[in-house]
């Protein structure tokens, strides 16, 4: 299914019950959302709004060739990826994965293996406000191992 | 006879540090990689210079797919240079 890049908000309920057809038994969702606590890593203060940019084009192509790898690995009934754009504020949402399958086990991994992908390639910018200053968050290690641990591409 | 022309986009810093998105140039003579480009792209300005400083920290793609400093260009092509992405 064609990703879908927007500035507004999503339904997850809607989303779900879209994948859902007789040979679906388990639909795995995932929502990444704007957190508010700083964590160790970026300092004392808050987050107060997260602007997001993209690459139009390739943003849509990456995350297309991340579920087509997904679904090479895993029988998936339907995968559907949503990723707002623009300037949101403290626990709104900000992606939602969501993978279908006959049984759990592939929705779970299909899910799992499209963030980890869409963390490392997905071509995204993120900048942070706090205490009245912006800045461009830094890519994390830790996405990268997570991506790794799916080992080659199939 | 039309110039041959190439597409270059900046995201993130280093758009700010270019002072532009997207700019047009002319593919200079001999090069033929993103590599051999570079030299002609940082001495376009100081934050030309400053954005692709540390290419290690750089991402690049070509024609909206990942590439690097060995990837072929040719006339028409679209090249991007950015930071390590950031979505999710």
């Amino acid at each position: 299914m064609p990703v879908r890049i927007q500035h507004e908000d999503f339904d997850i309920a809607a989303e779900s019950r879209a994948l859902q057809d007789r040979s679906v038994g388990a639909v795995a969702l995932f929502v990444g959302t704007v957190r508010e606590a700083a964590g160790a890593q970026d300092g004392d203060a808050d987050v107060t709004a997260m602007t997001l940019e993209h690459y139009p084009g390739m943003t849509e192509a990456e995350i297309e060739r991340i579920e087509n790898e997904a679904r090479a690995r895993w029988p998936l009934a339907g995968v559907t990826v949503i990723h707002r754009i623009g300037r949101l504020l403290p626990n709104d949402q900000i992606v939602l994965v969501a993978a279908a399958a006959a049984h759990r086990q592939d929705a779970f991994d299909a899910a799992q293996f499209i963030m980890d992908f869409l963390k490392t390639d997905a071509p995204f910018w993120k900048a942070e406000e706090r205490d009245g200053k912006t800045s461009w968050v830094d890519a994390r290690d830790s996405d990268d191992a997570a991506r790794r641990k799916w080992g080659q591409p199939t | 006879m039309s110039e041959p022309t190439l597409t270059i986009r900046y995201f993130a810093w280093m758009r700010e540090h270019t002072g532009t998105a997207v700019e047009d140039m002319a593919l200079p003579a001999g090069v033929d990689t993103v590599g051999a480009l570079l030299p002609h792209i940082t001495a376009k300005s100081r934050g030309h210079a400053l954005a692709l400083k540390n290419m290690a920290a750089v991402r690049v793609a070509v024609n909206r797919s990942y590439g690097d400093l060995q990837t072929p260009v040719a006339e028409g092509d679209e090249i991007a240079f950015f930071p390590p992405v950031t979505g999710g």
